[in-house]
Formats: structure tokens, C-alpha cells, sequence
């Protein structure tokens, strides 16, 4: 329900936001008070969820900053055709009219963004579908084992391939026939146009050669999985020895995973696409006289910076606008770069107007680990005063490391790939020929969290049902946790070992 | 309106309640427990009630900040918080649960399966409560229930269309408004008074007042549980004993010899004259080495308890801390003597882990 006043502002931007050129998803906004927004919050957004204590975990964290004036949301808005937006009761007029347009732009992200593009857009019913199935499944199993088991999937939760979405895979019955005939495939040989010829053209060596490629193959084929997995949920679903409703609440747990993974990949150009929409629509548009300093506080908050912690909203919007006035001013290209005169570069301006052109191209194909990738530039940075920041042994302080463009790229970019978790890949399924599991950890210069790690691991055990293997490098060592045990109420427990 | 995330709230303070007693020996022990109280609450540090991931070393990640400051200005303090990922992860700490003092008995009667206190029957005692129970349309301007006579002019204002939603003014009339109703409640009244008793001689070093203190925390927040009211009074004693506030009794600096009877005579001095026991429910509890001064004070001693004290109060525990010269002969002497009394408990606390069991000992007769 929203107030005939609201509704009129509503009306207003909705058709700012779409002479603007966005395109979004009909939005259904509702006004919640603050409790309820905390739940929908705890919630992920969805008002219907299954039942785990997390969300409660989720919501007396949520509700205590809210209580001591720590943090407060004033809008949420889910991916979902039509989409659903919350906005805060008791908020000034001028804070809706902010979210509102706020609102659109994730709408418009949400629908034209690459990455959303294979998301399920009937979420909204789709969670209450899982909820009605986990309900099911404790009303038959007890509520303590469904949670449980909860519990473990969530462990894993993240351990999907975030690009498995838009990978076409060849799966059709004719690879199997292939595998199959893989077995009795015979050894290429060139063709010699005469027997006598036959030494010259097909060596010795190069028959062994060719003999050998084919014995290679067999093995990989055997191998299982054939290729590294990183969707390590997928994997176990299909493998792992536990019960249809186990295996159910897996798949739950996986398909709520690949909906949340775009979000967390386009994190800085979601939040910074929709505010540089509501800051451009309520200061060309909306905004009244008497209205501008309560917009420009509300503004300023949203985009305001800390040390140490990296506003999405504000490195966002920022860059929209770098690239805006860039491709406006045709400050880009070969000529450009190979510039010299500093001055010169200054006062580019080809009067290209792209600009606008360019910001709804990257909405649409970027994520943010490409969008920083080609957009950061180093005067940029300057501009911004971006750091990246280490941790300090000997003072126990987290203090400014550098402020050297190329380091400060490499960081950003470290830290979005992936979702900034570890790359986590099933490489053996059948490890020794026991059946046990074998997986690694794609170290790239940082460690993982060595006791969540174990008590990872313990929980994959109790999926997989045989001693799981994790290999890693902890302090520039190679190492291998198993964890093992378990049987006749044995504690399961990890150990380690250095390799070599 | 009830929320639906009351279910999942309620199982996550189950699952912490759990996770409490599940360590409450641990808490017991540590009395940095008792620093962290509030007026009715305690902040308990739960370790991890999170759910765990694979995830980056905090320490060894760093990460990429915005503002002004040269290379090696420290930006913030270490530990855990995640915070340098980009702002996508929430932070990650060990959960600081608050619990009601009440919450915090619960959790002790159950896990060491204390008994439910039966009050002496003293129910011929009543006091009165009073409580708001409803809304009447008559009552004292004192009570008057603003929202709802507010909302019952507003009703009538839009009914008879005098309600101008550009210019909403409200004036409510005498027909509209509302009060709230008081009722005046009768409940049985049980008084208790627990009177604590510490040796405070030569021998009772820092170490033996931690642990009294621990101890009597954890039956203060019993008692306090069990009854609505409770008064406690403090008696200190070396060769002579005097009543004191709480705060010198867990300050005051060790002197002196130990004559057990005097705090004995003072604790029946005080029954006598301000709690007369077919009113109060009485508890006492007394801490000491057990290196009484002579044998002749304690058979004093003796008497007094069994011809004064046991007759009168709810429960006397007597524990004895064991110290750098070794545990006393008061404590067989009791046994000896007055092994037959119900209401007499002893126990022998050797250190702070004992303390558990101690309590277990004096609270686990429900008198």
C-alpha cells in the first residue's frame, strides 16, 4: 500500500526514468515499517522464506545497529518480474522520492545486466516454493535433522561456478557412444601412398607416439570428473551418497546460490548505476527549493566514505560518470592514450556526446570485475584517492600500503573475482581409488581462514560420507587437511600433512 | 502484528541459551562474566554461532580503501572484521549475546538441575500490585489513554465529516475519551534475606575472596530468580565480625585471627531483631578456611547453629576454601556434630574450578 501523495511522485519519476531511456521491470512498492523491513531484510528480501535460525541470527544483528542508530535501510528492492520495492515508513518525502528513483535504476539493472539475464525473474514464488518443500521435509524427518542438515549445505553455499549459467554444454548421448569407443580407437597414421614408404612417413617413434596420446586419453577419461569442477554443490549432487530430500534441499540451496551470485558480481556497478540514476533524475527533475538540502544530506550520506572500506554506491556512481564525461568528451582511443601534453589531455574534448551511450552499453555487459578492469584509470584513482591497505604484524593496525595505481588494480581486481571467495575445485572423486574426495584450492597469494576451513571440511564429510581431502598452501607450504572418521560415533577430525 | 521471523529468532536464542550451558562451567569459573552485568542483563560472549565458510585469512588480505593519508597511516584495528572486501561481506565476531539475569538462572536450574525453591508457607502475607488491564471510557485525567481517545475522535470526526484531511485538526470531546483501567492484583508475598558470611583472617588471601565472590553471584542470581524480592546483608569477620555493604565485602583487606562465633552471634543478632523467620525466608551462607581459633569457639559455634540458627532459616551453607595453609578442622567439626540437620550443607571448594560443584551442593536441596 502506498499513500496517494507517494503514488503521485511515483507517477513523476517513472516517467523521468524512462525519458531518460531506462527500461525496467514493473515495480510494486509497498511501505513497511521498520520492523518488518529488518525481517525482509534478514530474509534476503523475500517475505516467505524456509524456516533456519540464520534469519534470526541475521535479524537481531540487523535490529540491534538499528536500535542503537548504527545502520538503517531505507529501501530494498528485489530481482523479480514485477519487481518488489520496500520503502521505509515514517521516511521524509523527499528520502522516498530518493529511493524511488533509486529503485528504478536497480530495476533497469536487473533486467538488462548480462549477468542477471539467466536469474529466475519468478523468485518471489519460487522461494515460497522452497519453504513449502523444506516445511514438508521437517514435518517428515524432525526439525532438528532438516536443520542440520540446513546447516552444512550453507557451509557450502558458495562453493558454485558463477559462470556455469552461460556455459553451453555439450551433454548429448552421442559423447557417451564416443567415451565408449574411446576404448578401441585406432592410432592415427598417415596415409603413405606405398607400403615401402610406410617406416619413412609413419616412424617407430612417432606410431609410439601417437599410441601413447590415445592410452593419455583413456586415463583422463577415467578420470572423475573429467575436468577440475568448481560448482562443487553440482558435483555432490549428482555424486554423493545421501537421500532424495537431502539431495532436494541441496538443489534449494544451490538454486538460491546462483540467484544472490549476480548481485554479489555487479555489486559496485548495481549500487553505482542506481545512484548516479537518482542523483541525475531528483536533481534535474524533482527536487524542490525547500527540498535541496534535506536531498543533499540524505546524498552526501549515502555516498559518504570511511577509511578502510570501499563504498560501493560511491566508487559506482563515480566511474559511470568518469565514463560518461570520457565518451563524451572523446577522451579514449589510441590517440588519446599516446598523448603526451598533460595539458593537452586536460582540456581534451572532441565533442563526441557518446557518453550516455556508452554508461547503457557497460550497464548491460559489464560485471565488476570487468567494468573495473577497463574502467579504473590511473587519474581516476588519483582523483579519488583510492589506496589499498595491508595488515600490520607489529602494531596489529590495518594501515595504507600503497598508493601505486597498478597495486591498487591488482587488489580491487583480487578481491571481486570470484565473488571475493577462494576458487575451491573437486578434482577427484574417486581419490586412491577409495572413493574418497579430493579437492583444492586455487591459492593466489592469500590463505584461507584455517579453522573455518576444518570446520568446512567436517561438514563436506558429512555429505560425502568418505574422508575428504583439501589441498592448500599455508604460509608457502603446500598442505593437505583430510577429514576423517566418524564411524561408530567417532568424533570426525582433520588433520594435515606438508607436502614434500 | 507477529512476525514471521519471530520462529527463527526464537530457535536462535534457543541454539545460544544452548550454547551457554553447554560452556557454563567455563563461565562459571570466569568471573569476567560478572564484570560484563548490567542492570538486568548479561553480555555473553558466544563463540561462533556462525555458520562457516571457506574464506580468506582477514590478516593476510588487506584490501582497497578511499581518503587521505600518507603510506603507513593506520586506517583501523585488526581482528576479523572483514570489512576490506569491496563492503560485500557482513563483518565477522564473536557474537556478544545479551541475557536477562532470569534467562542466565534458568539456564544454571537447568543444567545443574536445581530444584525449584519451596517457600515456606507464609501465604497468609499478601501484597498488592497493581496493573493496567484494559481501557474504560470513565477514569482519573492521570490515566488517560492519549492514542485512543485521539483515535476515537478522529472515528467520530470522519463519520460526522467535520474531518478536513488539507487542515487535519483533531479536538477530541468528553464522549471520546478513553482511560486506561487499573486493577489491583493480590499476590502471596515471600520475603528472603541471605545473609552472607566471609572469614576475612590472615589466611583468606585474593584468591579465596575471588572465589567467594564467583560463588556467591551465581546464588545471588538463583535466589534472585526464585524470588521477587530478595535483601541480601553482608557480615565480615576475623576475631570479630561486623555488618558491611557489598562492595567492602569483597575489598576488605585480610587481618587478624578467626573466631567463628562471633559472626554467628552477629548473623542471630540480625535475625532476631530485623527478620523474624515466620515472615522471611532465610538463607546464609558462610565462607572460611576453617581455621577456627580454639576448639571451645567452635562447640560455641556448634550450638549456636543448632539451637539458634538451623531451627530458623531456610538454609545454612557452610563452604570452606581451601587456602595456602591448607583446609581447616572446622569442616569435619560440623559434620561430626550435625550431620543429621537437613537444612545444613556443607561443601569444600578447593579452587575456582570447584566452584560449580559447590553450587551444585548448595543450591540442590530446593529448602
Amino acid at each position: 500500500m502506498i499513500s496517494s501523495e507517494l503514488q503521485k511522485c511515483r507517477e513523476e519519476i517513472e516517467i523521468h526514468a524512462r525519458e531518460y531511456g531506462l527500461d525496467f521491470f514493473d515495480v510494486i512498492f509497498e511501505v513497511i515499517d521498520f520492523e518488518e523491513m529488518n525481517m525482509l531484510a534478514s530474509y534476503g528480501g523475500f517475505p516467505v522464506r524456509y524456516p533456519h535460525w540464520r534469519f534470526g541470527m541475521e535479524y537481531e544483528r540487523i535490529s540491534k545497529s538499528y536500535t542503537y542508530g548504527l545502520h538503517k535501510i531505507y529501501e530494498m528492492v528485489i530481482n523479480n518480474n514485477p519487481s518488489y520495492a520496500y520503502l521505509l515508513k515514517g521516511n521524509t518525502v523527499i528520502d522516498q522520492k530518493l529511493v524511488i528513483a533509486h529503485v528504478y535504476g536497480h530495476s533497469d539493472f536487473f533486467k538488462n545486466n548480462f549477468w542477471f539475464s539467466e536469474t529466475n525473474r519468478k523468485m518471489l514464488d519460487e522461494m515460497a516454493n522452497h519453504a513449502i518443500r523444506i516445511r514438508r521435509y521437517i514435518d517428515k524427518y524432525g526439525y532438528e535433522e532438516v536443520e542440520s542438515f540446513i546447516d552444512t549445505c550453507l557451509s557450502i553455499e558458495d562453493l558454485i561456478d558463477i559462470h556455469s549459467p552461460f556455459i553451453k554444454r555439450q551433454f548429448d548421448k552421442k559423447s557417451f557412444l564416443e567415451a565408449d569407443e574411446g576404448g578401441r580407437k585406432p592410432i592415427s597414421k598417415l596415409r603413405s601412398p606405398s607400403e615401402y614408404l610406410e617406416d619413412y612417413i609413419n616412424p617407430p617413434d612417432f606410431i609410439e607416439w601417437q599410441r601413447k596420446k590415445v592410452e593419455d586419453e583413456k586415463i583422463k577419461k577415467k578420470k572423475f570428473p573429467e575436468f577440475p569442477e568448481r560448482d562443487v554443490l553440482l558435483f555432490l549432487l549428482e555424486n554423493a551418497q545421501i537421500e532424495e530430500w537431502q539431495k532436494d534441499i541441496l538443489s534449494i540451496i544451490r538454486e538460491e546460490s546462483y540467484y544472490y551470485a549476480p548481485q554479489i558480481q555487479t555489486k559496485i556497478m548495481n549500487e553505482g548505476w542506481a545512484a548516479y540514476w537518482h542523483s541525475k533524475i531528483l536533481t534535474e527533475k524533482i527536487v524542490t527549493d525547500k527540498e535541496i538540502i534535506d536531498y543533499a544530506d540524505h546524498h552526501a550520506g549515502t555516498l559518504s566514505t570511511r577509511p578502510g572500506v570501499l563504498n560501493p554506491y560511491k566508487l559506482g556512481m563515480e566511474l559511470f560518470r568518469d565514463i560518461e564525461d570520457r565518451w563524451n568528451k572523446g577522451k579514449f582511443g589510441k590517440e588519446y592514450e599516446e598523448c603526451d601534453d598533460i595539458e593537452a589531455k586536460r582540456n581534451w574534448d572532441r565533442n563526441l556526446g557518446l557518453g550516455r551511450e556508452k554508461i547503457f552499453e557497460v550497464r548491460r555487459l559489464y560485471n565488476d570485475v570487468t567494468f573495473i578492469d577497463e574502467f579504473l584509470t590511473e587519474d581516476f584513482c588519483r582523483e579519488h584517492g583510492l589506496f589499498t591497505y595491508a595488515y600490520n604484524r607489529s602494531t596489529g593496525m590495518y594501515e595504507i600500503e600503497s598508493r601505486d595505481f597498478k597495486r591498487i588494480k591488482e587488489k580491487l581486481l583480487f578481491m571481486l573475482t570470484n565473488c571475493t571467495r577462494p576458487i575451491i575445485e573437486v578434482v577427484e572423486g574417486n581419490y586412491m581409488n577409495r572413493g574418497e574426495l579430493y579437492i583444492v584450492h586455487r591459492h593466489e597469494g592469500v590463505d584461507l581462514k584455517l579453522d573455518w576451513a576444518k570446520d568446512v571440511l567436517k561438514q563436506i564429510f558429512k555429505i560425502w560420507k568418505r574422508p575428504v581431502h583439501l589441498e592448500t598452501v599455508v604460509d608457502g607450504k603446500l598442505r593437505v587437511f583430510t577429514a576423517e572418521g566418524g564411524k561408530k560415533g567417532k568424533e570426525v577430525e582433520v588433520e594435515s600433512f606438508l607436502v614434500r | 502484528m507477529a512476525l514471521k521471523i519471530e520462529q527463527d529468532w526464537g530457535r536462535f536464542r534457543e541454539i545460544v541459551r544452548g550454547k551457554v550451558k553447554q560452556n557454563l562451567r567455563k563461565y562459571i569459573v570466569h568471573s569476567e562474566l560478572i564484570g560484563k552485568k548490567g542492570k538486568d542483563l548479561v553480555s555473553i560472549p558466544v563463540p561462533q554461532v556462525e555458520i562457516p565458510h571457506f574464506v580468506h585469512s582477514p590478516e593476510k588480505s588487506g584490501g582497497v580503501g578511499q581518503g587521505q593519508g600518507e603510506v603507513g597511516t593506520p586506517i583501523g584495528i585488526g581482528e576479523g572484521d572483514g570489512d576490506g572486501h569491496a563492503g560485500n561481506q557482513p563483518g565477522q565476531h564473536i557474537l556478544e549475546v545479551e541475557l536477562t539475569l532470569e534467562e542466565l538462572a534458568q539456564i544454571l536450574g537447568e543444567e545443574l538441575e536445581l530444584p525449584n525453591i519451596e517457600p515456606k508457607g507464609k501465604k497468609n502475607i499478601k501484597s498488592f500490585s497493581g496493573r493496567y488491564t484494559g481501557v474504560h471510557t470513565a477514569g482519573p485525567e492521570s490515566l488517560r489513554h492519549a492514542r485512543r481517545t485521539f483515535r476515537e475522535a478522529l472515528k467520530r470526526q470522519i463519520t460526522s465529516g467535520s474531518y478536513d484531511p488539507i487542515n487535519p485538526v483533531i479536538i477530541p470531546i468528553t464522549e471520546d475519551k478513553r482511560y486506561k483501567l487499573r486493577e489491583t492484583v493480590e499476590e502471596p508475598a515471600y520475603n528472603a534475606v541471605v545473609i552472607y558470611m566471609m572469614d576475612i583472617s590472615g589466611s583468606m588471601g585474593s584468591e579465596q575472596k575471588e572465589i567467594v565472590r564467583v560463588e556467591s553471584f551465581w546464588i545471588d542470581t538463583w535466589l534472585r530468580y526464585q524470588y521477587r524480592d530478595i535483601e541480601t546483608k553482608y557480615i565480615v569477620h576475623d576475631a570479630v565480625a561486623r555488618e558491611v555493604d557489598r562492595d567492602i565485602f569483597f575489598r576488605v583487606r585480610e587481618s587478624g585471627g578467626t573466631i567463628i562465633s562471633s559472626a554467628y552471634k552477629l548473623c542471630r543478632k540480625m535475625i532476631e531483631e530485623r527478620y523474624p523467620p515466620d515472615e522471611w525466608n532465610i538463607y546464609a551462607f558462610h565462607f572460611s578456611d576453617g581455621d577456627n581459633w580454639s576448639r571451645d569457639d567452635t562447640h560455641e559455634c556448634i550450638e549456636i547453629l543448632e539451637e539458634d540458627l538451623l531451627p530458623k532459616v531456610n538454609l545454612f551453607c557452610y563452604g570452606q576454601v581451601e587456602s595456602p595453609y591448607g583446609s581447616g578442622q572446622f569442616f569435619y567439626d560440623l559434620e561430626d556434630h550435625l550431620k543429621d540437620k537437613d537444612n545444613l550443607v556443607l561443601s569444600k571448594i578447593a579452587n575456582k574450578d570447584a566452584v560449580y560443584d559447590s553450587i551444585k551442593q548448595f543450591l540442590g536441596r530446593g529448602g
